[in-house]
């Protein structure tokens, strides 16, 4: 009796309908964005093979996409290091019985449900209040405005996320093993870098690659709260690569950035996914 | 002992004051939305008097001029019925990938794993120009979008959790007479229901807040939520309604603060186990 067999013949009943839908929204999209980086082009259909131009273009042609890059490297390193420790040490008070846990946990939870875009508007009118009121200027005065301001507004969306997680993490840490640490006279500031760290490592794993592919995917918020300005200054590489596919209209360029930001964005998922395996093996 | 409750003291105070700053921003944008357009850029923070209160002029007048109400239509409209579309087709998916070792079910399988790492940027342009190309560049055709580019996710959840459940169950239905497509819907997916909520709550949050699939696709002619506020802030015509706008965004949140307040444990239930295999 295999059930194998018995399944097998239904394969247009039970895979098709989702692989056709995977084949128009993914594979086939992602092989043609492949072929026309290496083409010049404006409508896919007039594409004419230009080998690697475009991917020096798109280094050279302006400074806009290195500074896009190195925007979006400073802020995902400032944004996970926050979201992650505030979420942390919020997780680690909530776990300890104090009352009204669990609307604290809704209430810091909720904004990670509203999206990029909303997001965005709410903070830019505050932010936008804020400064004109103290300081007679908008968030498009100065770039240092809208990184801390999209910092602000990451924090606020994600903290409430990773809280759930170090939650779970910090409440399957068994009882003894604290109650131990406890017997032998650690401090709380001993327990919480010898025991209570390395026993949720799992969730903090996941949390940073979380945070970390989130913040370099961002984009929403991005063209939301700034746009880019002034002058291009707090624009990430997805910003970017959008601006330079519908803004300035060069496609070809658009398509190469696209691939190199797929393989940073991939490359840094593999380095982090192979760091926490060999430390798991060695764990 | 002492020091225990002294502890417990300062961290509940702690965090009520930080949980208050956490609501500020819904306060501000409910307060903002009753009061007169020159109020609210004069000074954001005040909360309205006499003179600046608007009542629910706002609501009324700004909502024609921002197109809220079909925008909630077609968000609606698209969300649920993507949603369960996903939910159906890739359980069907992974139960196929799960239980049939071929070379083209784990070739498969390991294209859907892939095109979780892909950022949206890579196939934005050539995923709207096929949906051009093929007709798929409207109302409908969104829902076939989605569940492809969802599709990666959702299989990968599946999967796993379908490994986990032992054949015997399958084999002994099968063995009593049970036709292929029964043994899914009345035997495996009764099983899978808490997988299938996690990923209903996923695809429902992602589609509901995506912006720029139906911005590139429909964007010109039909508006989500998203796109119908995203371009309300940007087409400025002349002078921006801005107490409009801000009715729109407290309108945008109420559905979703709803839908949180409703199903709270299985959306953070959901989102943790979303969380922690993917």
């Amino acid at each position: 009796m295999r059930v194998s067999t018995y399944i097998k013949k239904w394969f247009p009943l039970f895979a098709l309908p989702t692989t056709l839908a995977f084949v128009l929204a993914f594979v086939v999209p992602f092989g043609l964005g492949l072929y026309l980086s290496f083409t010049k082009f404006q409508t896919v259909n007039d594409a004419t093979w230009v080998g690697l131009r475009n991917y020096t273009n798109a280094f050279t042609r302006d400074t806009d996409f290195v500074r896009a890059l190195w925007f979006t490297v400073r802020f995902a390193v400032v944004s996970v290091i926050t979201v992650n420790v505030i979420a942390f040490a919020l997780a680690s008070l909530l776990t300890r019985a104090i009352k009204g846990t669990n609307i604290f946990r809704a209430v810091f939870f909720l904004p990670n449900l509203i999206g990029g875009i909303v997001l965005g508007y709410v903070w830019l009118n505050i932010i936008n209040g804020l400064l004109i009121r103290f300081f007679q200027k908008d968030i498009t005065f100065s770039s240092a405005y809208g990184f801390w301001g999209l910092v602000i507004v990451v924090n606020w969306q994600m903290i409430g996320y990773m809280m759930i997680i170090y939650i779970a993490g910090i409440q399957n840490i068994p009882g003894d093993v604290l109650e131990a640490a406890d017997i032998d006279g650690a401090s709380p500031w001993n327990k919480l870098f010898n025991v209570t760290i390395p026993m949720v490592a799992g969730s903090i794993t996941i949390c940073v690659f979380l945070t970390m592919a989130n913040c370099l995917k961002l984009f929403d918020q991005n063209l939301a709260l700034t746009n880019g300005a002034p002058k291009n200054t707090t624009e990430g590489m997805a910003l970017n690569i959008f601006r330079t596919f519908y803004n300035q209209q060069e496609q070809g360029i658009g398509q190469a950035k696209a691939v190199v930001f797929f393989v940073f964005v991939a490359a840094i998922a593999f380095i982090q996914l192979r760091a926490t395996r060999s430390r798991e093996v060695e764990g | 002992m002492k020091r225990e409750v002294v502890f417990k003291t300062i961290g509940f105070i702690g965090l009520f004051v930080l949980a208050l700053l956490w609501l500020v921003p819904f306060v501000l944008i409910l307060v903002n939305s009753f009061k007169g357009n020159l109020f609210i850029s004069q000074n954001f923070f005040a909360f309205p008097t006499s003179k600046s209160f608007m009542g629910g002029a706002n609501y009324t007048t700004g909502l024609g001029k921002t197109g809220f109400v079909s925008a909630l239509r077609l968000s609606l409209f698209i969300t649920v019925v993507s949603t369960l579309v996903i939910v159906l087709v890739t359980s069907m998916t992974a139960w196929y990938i799960a239980r049939v070792k071929a070379w083209y079910t784990s070739a498969l399988y390991y294209l859907f794993v892939f095109s979780m790492i892909v950022p949206f940027q890579m196939v934005m342009f050539t995923m709207s120009k096929v949906a051009n190309m093929t007709h798929l560049d409207n109302r409908l055709g969104m829902i076939v979008l989605y569940t492809g580019f969802g599709a990666g996710l959702s299989v990968f959840i599946f999967v796993g959790f379908i490994r986990s459940i032992p054949i015997e169950i399958e084999e002994a239905a099968m063995i009593d007479g049970a036709a292929t497509w029964r043994v899914f819907f009345f035997v495996i997916f009764p099983i899978l229901r808490p997988t299938a909520v996690t990923i209903a709550i996923l695809n429902a949050m992602w589609i509901w807040n995506d912006f720029l699939l139906p911005y590139l696709v429909i964007g010109s002619q039909w508006k989500t939520i998203p796109v119908a506020v995203q371009s309300y802030m940007v087409g400025a015509y002349g002078q921006k309604d801005m107490g409009g706008f801000m009715a729109m965004l407290v309108l945008a949140i109420v559905p979703i603060v709803i839908f949180f307040l409703v199903g709270q444990k299985s959306i953070i239930k959901g989102v943790t186990a979303g969380a922690v295999k993917g």
